[in-house]
């Protein structure tokens, strides 16, 4: 069901042939090309991150930071251990591209990963997995195993005095994990509970030693600018939005899936890519980059394009490239409901606004759209939203008010029309 | 040095401090719950939000860093917002029962509501309730009013060193609580009471008997061991209510011992002594202060007169002040008798050093140290603080090591550990002097034989974690110093030192043994091994406080004359003469002098019980009687002053004053390894209610052996066994310690079970019980 | 740091114990504790759910304080504290799949199975849970079986084929 358009991470995988994954056709498809170039030429690390820079590939993970300067944070000549992290734990609702990537082509996310190894000078990597993609966990044990075996990872690799070692780690439901310290909390065999920042995971990561993470999708971007050359990706994008960009689209169309795509085209095409809307039914509202993003209108959606910049000019984000689509029948009401409530489960419960504050959010958002509304109870509501936003260590209470604050944005009259109703039916 | 502005105020700081480290150095109050100097950073509470400039949100100051030329508002609007948020968030969900709360007037949670909070709340939700755990006979909890702010839980991870409490669950259901079906048994883990913000962790012996406002704070020192640890002890109608940490760096820190927070329950227990009574025709009768003191001087008096000054010893407990010890020492001289001894634990009196035995530097110094062994030792329990320290320190790169007779976990990274049999000590020791020998290629040092001494790699181990140390240290624990074989231990240790360039030194065991040694009260040598016509028992019940309780009990049942000073009424009734109720510390003022060889001198809290007086004051008024000169004090400072006088701290040194010849040993068969229990180690915590219901207080009933003994002995785990030692047994519960070499019966002395037995090490058998 | 007392007998086949010996050889030889999670996981395949025994096992196994293996099992959503059924059916029921169907399948297999969220059938056969989102909202509506086996398109019909497929 995952629908390749044009990109680079599922470049000329063939998703009907249950072998595509495996390192025999990923080196059809052109895979460790681009590590073989690196070590056959000597390519210097400078030089890999200027290419990196110059591709204006922005992280995948949601915050779209530069790939290349993240990259070059890395103090290169540390004497101790550094470590290389890929960020697979795939749990902002909407998103699921990077399972794709894990089952389809795992192969391009490791040499990524053995790339960023060299380019940094770092001898250890782990890929944190999702909990509840056990099935994709299972098969990147199995392409680490054919990559070992092939000479491509593990001890002098390619006959080259670079080593790079690689391991699985699964986790086990909480998508906080998602968020980079919570994530190295757990590969430490902790509770997922985010770390402070700074210092960040640049000068103190995993086990406290310098540590570099990226998304999978970032990752597995890499192979293609390294070959083809970080200019040939800026170009299949727009300025400051490098590339191609996988699109989780889920809801009401009829063809949900990932579409790769150039960022910078317009969300008319995809919708039309992905065959309209279900039932022939209108559009009411997008929430365009995973549910932590301010949901969007049918009209303001409708004139963007799918990029950062034009997201965020929007009033939303563009985040983990996760486009819920919702038609005319969605209640908001019960839409922001669920969302509420998910960000009030997957607290991680350390800090006060956040432990607190999520659950204050969903009881009163579940009050309303059970007909319990008060008057005061949209007012409240901001002012708890602004009590969370801005003042917690990651930004899962971000995450949890911008929902709210992009449904009481576009949506007010709904939430309103309930609590009138209610207040009708006491007999106010 | 950092340039930076805190509410308009210029100061300079050092890189890598925090904005709270800034704010605290110039007096400015950053409201915080989470935030604790001696903890990691956790920066979860987020009640100490500030506004920095530049930055487009508040930031936790107890977390920022400081960087050059930061301005910060600490109580701007956008900061005070903040913390009022936050405020807002911490009471939603937590009790309104203050006025049931014992943390009531102590709460940092009502003090800051008081200053942040609103009065009414537009939380319409159900508050969350929360299950009250069972944390052990010390710690009374009402997890409701939890903040999750986390200290308890990185307290007792980080400072004593194993995550007993942990937050299970997640998000608003996270609760507080030790693993499943475990209580807290840190021998230090009182001080989570302190760190709770607000009134989910309280102390259970204390809870509901009084407010907190109804107390008055005095200040004390600890009388249990050889820290001299600062007390606020809390009062309340002449009571003893609660005991609290007085703050000192350079002593105890912050923090408190279990057993020093918690002996104050026997001060108020039933069998306190309070009126003096002499024995008459084997009834025991009350009797008043002048005729027990003239019974008293009379009968020592005759005693002396007919069997000679040497036919009369007297005891004292080490835990007694500077003052008491010294004008016992003085009235005993008046009569003409020289045992005076305050070490009736020790086997061996033969080390002779230049001066008293101290630690050999200052705690701050020992924390400094780049490589430290101890030598015979159950650290955490001997000395509960030192071991939190030394686990500070090792974080920090001290390389901490053990030549023991257990394999009792420290709870922190070791460099070295050399496991012996507890008659094998010395020649654990040896070890490890002999790879430092054959590492530096020196000869042997002189009179230490180490020609039978197989080093081991552990032993090399050690060695290596003192080369090229500059700062160094060697301390004999409790388990060397009441060797039998003392002298040589003592011996091998200094010549390590010497060969290291380390300090030797002797972490006192008592709260003033320094002070004791410093008197000369550590006369007589073992006054038990040849029976006296009399005894002058001070503070101390011989069963249990000197090496042989059974020699020791069965010397003081044949004595003609004995005198019992104690403030407790019970054990010594059927063989005392005479009982003098004398005051705990906490009714007298005194002195005592810590391992640092620090004197501390303190003052009564409470007016003494009854008709208890002072031991100081018993003395002074017996040496009168007696028509002694010099016993015209007024005040205990003035004995003070008397007895340490000059320059005290020269005449603490534990250099030897001459050679001992010391040679190894082999040794076999099963061997007792006798050691004081952690809440028996004196007349008051052995009453202390709370304390005897604690895990440890269980495990001094039992024997410990390891999986082969038990094996080879036919016993089960948790079953009972039967261990006779001389005349003597005791039956006790079976259990598993795999830190135990073969052979080795641990089996606890200083314990109303093992009364009977005989010396702390020696030839035992077990029987199946 | 480990306690004195280890545990002496194994609570674990010797196949999971060399599971989790893989899984430890994963991290750096001071690192074993990043090893709980998996060692967790294996645990409970093997024996369904995690009693607190074997939650101080694995810790003492891993010589970490058993509060710290207590809490990493009660953090993460999939460890079970308590014993569930023979299948373990994992309905997502986040916007994303709610918007195709996420309820829809939910209800059905309640209604079938006359079961709510966090019971157990009587034969003791199945138990339901509700899941947040899973990573696979393309897919929706998804149910994940005993925690490692995803099914896609979980509609009625493929509900029934399905439960009739798990013994
Ligand atoms: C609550 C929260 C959840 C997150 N979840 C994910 C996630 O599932 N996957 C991911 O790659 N990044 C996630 N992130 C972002 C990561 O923290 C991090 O920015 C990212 O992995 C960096 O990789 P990138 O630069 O390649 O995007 C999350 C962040 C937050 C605050
Ligand atoms: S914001 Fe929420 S999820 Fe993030 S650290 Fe704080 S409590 Fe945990
Ligand atoms: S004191 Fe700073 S966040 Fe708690």
């Amino acid at each position: 069901m995952t629908v390749y358009v044009k990109g680079v991470v599922f470049e000329n995988v063939n998703f009907e042939d249950p072998n595509c994954w495996r390192l025999e056709e990923y080196v059809k498809r052109g895979g460790y090309a681009a590590l073989k170039k690196i070590i056959n030429d000597k390519i210097t690390q400078d030089d890999i991150i200027a290419d990196m820079k110059t591709s204006g590939l922005r992280g995948r993970g949601g915050a779209g930071f530069p790939t290349g300067l993240k990259w070059s944070f890395m103090p290169r000549s540390f004497p101790g251990q550094k470590y290389l992290v890929c960020n697979t734990d795939e749990g902002e609702p909407g998103t699921f591209k990077d399972l794709d990537i894990m089952v389809y082509n795992p192969h391009a996310l490791i040499e990524g990963m053995i790339i960023g190894g060299y380019a940094m000078g770092i001898t250890v990597g782990y890929n944190y997995i999702h909990g509840e993609v056990f099935e994709a966990y299972q098969r990147f044990e199995e392409a680490l195993e054919e990559a070992r075996a092939a000479g491509f990872l593990g001890d002098n690799i390619l006959g080259s005095d670079f080593c790079f070692q690689l391991h699985g780690h699964h986790g086990y439901g909480a998508y906080i994990c998602g968020e980079e310290t919570a994530l190295l909390e757990s590969l430490e065999g902790k509770k997922g509970q985010p770390r402070f920042k700074p210092p960040f995971p640049a000068s103190y990561g995993l086990y406290g030693k310098p540590t570099t993470i990226n998304n999978t999708e970032t990752f597995a971007s890499v192979p293609y600018i390294i070959r083809e050359g970080g200019q040939k990706f800026l170009e299949l994008g727009k300025p400051n939005n490098g590339g191609t960009k996988l699109f989780s689209v889920s809801g009401h169309v009829n063809r949900p899936g990932n579409y790769e795509i150039p960022l910078g085209t317009p969300f008319s095409e995809l919708l039309e890519m992905c065959g309209g809307m279900r039932d022939g039914k209108k559009l009411k509202a997008v929430i365009p980059g995973g549910s932590s993003a301010p949901v969007l209108p049918a009209d303001v959606m409708m004139q963007c394009t799918m990029d950062y910049d034009s997201i965020a000019k929007a009033g939303s984000m563009l985040g983990s490239g996760a486009v819920i689509v919702m038609d005319e029948t969605v209640c908001m009401v019960s839409a922001l409901e669920r969302l509420s409530y998910f960000y009030h489960e997957e607290s991680c419960g350390q800090c006060t606004p956040c432990r607190e504050g999520t659950g204050w959010l969903y009881r009163v958002v579940h009050r309303i759209a059970n007909g319990e509304g008060r008057p005061e109870d949209l007012d409240l509501l901001s002012r708890v939203g602004d009590n969370i936003a801005g003042r917690t260590i990651c930004a899962l209470g971000d995450a949890a008010v911008f929902p709210v604050r992009g449904m009481l944005k576009h949506f007010r009259h709904e939430f309103e029309d309930l609590i009138n109703k209610a207040q009708k039916a006491k007999g106010l | 040095m950092l340039e930076i502005e805190i509410d308009g105020k210029k100061l300079t700081v050092p890189g890598g401090s925090t904005v709270m480290d800034a704010a605290n150095s110039i007096g400015v109050h950053i409201p915080h719950f989470c935030y604790h100097k001696k903890l990691s950073i956790a920066a979860n509470c987020r009640m100490c939000l500030v506004q920095v400039e530049k930055a487009p949100k508040p930031l936790p100051a107890c977390a920022t860093p400081v960087t050059d030329g930061m301005k910060v508002f600490t109580h701007s609007d956008q900061a005070v917002t903040a913390q009022k948020g936050v405020m807002e968030f911490l009471l939603i969900n937590h009790p309104l029962d203050c006025p049931i709360c014992d943390q009531g007037g102590e709460c940092q949670l009502q003090d800051l509501a008081v200053g942040y909070g609103q009065s009414g709340s537009d939380y319409a939700e159900e508050k969350r309730v929360v299950a009250n755990k069972d944390l052990g006979p010390l710690i009374s909890t009402d997890m409701t009013r939890c903040i999750h702010c986390s200290r308890c839980v990185r307290f007792t991870e980080e400072i004593a060193g194993f995550q007993e409490l942990g937050m299970a669950n997640r998000g608003e259901f996270t609760e507080v609580m030790p693993f499943i079906g475990k209580t807290v048994n840190s021998e230090i883990s009182g001080n989570v009471i302190d760190l709770c913000p607000v009134g989910a962790l309280t102390s259970k012996p204390f809870r509901y008997t009084a407010r907190t406002w109804e107390l008055s704070r005095r200040k004390s020192v600890g009388a249990h061991d050889g820290l001299g640890s600062n007390l606020i002890v809390q009062v309340k109608n002449n009571k003893v209510m609660r005991v609290l940490p007085l703050e000192n760096e350079a002593i105890n820190e912050c923090w408190l011992s279990d057993r020093d927070r918690y002996s104050y329950e026997a001060l108020n227990s039933q069998e306190r002594l309070t009126k003096p009574m002499i024995k008459q025709g084997g009834v025991w009768q009350e009797a008043d202060w002048q005729t027990a003191l003239e019974y008293v001087a009379n009968g020592l008096k005759q005693v002396v007169a007919e069997h000679g000054k040497d036919s009369v010893a007297a005891v004292a407990s080490a835990n007694s002040t500077v003052e008491e010890l010294f004008t016992l020492r003085k009235l005993m001289a008046g009569l003409g008798v020289e045992a005076v001894q305050a070490f009736a634990r020790n086997a061996d009196f033969s080390v002779k050093t230049q001066g008293a035995k101290w630690l050999g530097q200052s705690l701050e110094e020992l924390s400094q140290n780049e490589a430290v062994l101890i030598v015979g030792s159950t650290v955490r329990k001997e000395q509960p603080l030192l071991a939190q320290r030394l686990r500070q320190a090792v974080k920090k790169g001290m390389a901490l090591s053990l030549v023991n007779v257990h394999g009792d976990d420290l709870l922190t990274k070791l460099a070295g550990e050399v496991i012996v049999r507890p008659d094998q000590l010395l020649e654990g020791l040896l070890q490890v002097v002999k790879a430092v020998v054959e590492l530096k290629s020196v000869a042997a040092p002189a009179g230490i034989d180490l020609a039978n001494v197989v080093v081991s790699d552990a032993a090399r181990a050690i060695a290596n974690s003192f080369e090229g140390k500059a700062k160094a240290a060697v301390l004999l624990g409790n388990i060397a110093q009441t060797s039998a074989r003392y002298a040589e231990i003592y011996a091998a240790a200094a010549a390590l030192a010497a060969l290291t360039g380390a300090k030797l030194g002797v972490p006192a065991v008592a709260a003033n043994s320094v002070g004791a040694e410093l008197i000369g009260a550590d006369l007589g040598g073992n006054v038990f091994a040849a029976a006296k016509k009399a005894y002058v028992f001070v503070g101390v019940e011989p069963e249990f406080d000197a090496h042989n309780g059974s020699q020791a009990l069965a010397a003081a049942k044949q004595a003609e004359m004995v005198v019992v000073m104690s403030a407790f009424q019970s054990c010594a009734m059927d063989y005392a003469d005479v009982l003098l109720p004398i005051s705990p510390f906490t009714e007298t003022s005194g002195t005592f002098v810590n391992m640092e060889g620090k004197a501390q001198s303190f003052n009564g809290v409470v007016r003494p019980l009854g008709e208890t007086r002072p031991a100081w004051k018993v003395f002074r008024v017996l040496g009168n009687v007696l028509g002694f000169n010099g016993f015209d004090y007024n005040s205990s400072e003035e004995i003070r002053d008397e007895a340490l006088a000059g320059d005290t701290a020269a005449r603490l040194n534990n250099t030897l004053t001459s050679a001992v010849a010391v040679s190894a040993k082999s040794a076999q068969g099963l061997v007792r390894l006798g050691e004081v229990p952690v809440y028996q180690g004196d007349a008051i915590v052995r009453r202390a209610p709370s304390l005897q219901a604690t895990a440890d207080a269980a495990l001094a009933t039992t024997v410990r052996l390891n999986a082969a003994t038990i094996a080879k002995l036919g016993l089960v785990d948790g079953g009972k066994a039967i261990v006779k030692q001389g005349q003597g047994s005791a039956e006790l519960t079976v259990k598993l310690d795999a830190g135990l070499l073969d052979d080795v019966v641990r089996v606890a002395t200083s314990h109303p079970l093992t009364r009977d037995l005989g010396e702390m090490v020696g030839a035992v058998e077990v029987l199946k019980g | 740091m480990s306690t004195n007392n280890l545990t002496t007998h194994n609570l674990l086949s010797a196949e999971s114990l060399a599971q989790i010996d893989r899984e430890v050889a994963k991290y750096p030889a001071d690192q074993a504790r990043s090893a709980v999670m998996g060692a967790l996981r294996i645990a409970q395949v093997e024996k369904r759910y995690l009693t607190n025994d074997m939650i101080e096992f694995i810790a003492n196994y891993l010589g970490i304080a058993p509060m710290m293996a207590y809490e990493v099992a009660t953090f993460y959503n999939m460890y079970d504290m308590k014993p569930v059924g023979k299948h373990k059916l994992t309905v997502c029921t986040n916007l994303p799949c709610a918007l195709s169907g996420g309820y829809t399948t939910a209800n059905y297999l309640k209604q079938k199975l006359g079961i709510d969220f966090n019971e157990t059938t009587a034969d003791g056969k199945f138990t339901l849970k509700e899941g947040e989102c899973m990573g696979a909202c393309g897919y929706a509506p998804v149910m994940l079986v005993n925690n490692h086996s995803m099914c896609n398109h979980m509609t009625p019909e493929a509900i029934d084929k399905k439960l009739a497929e798990l013994e």
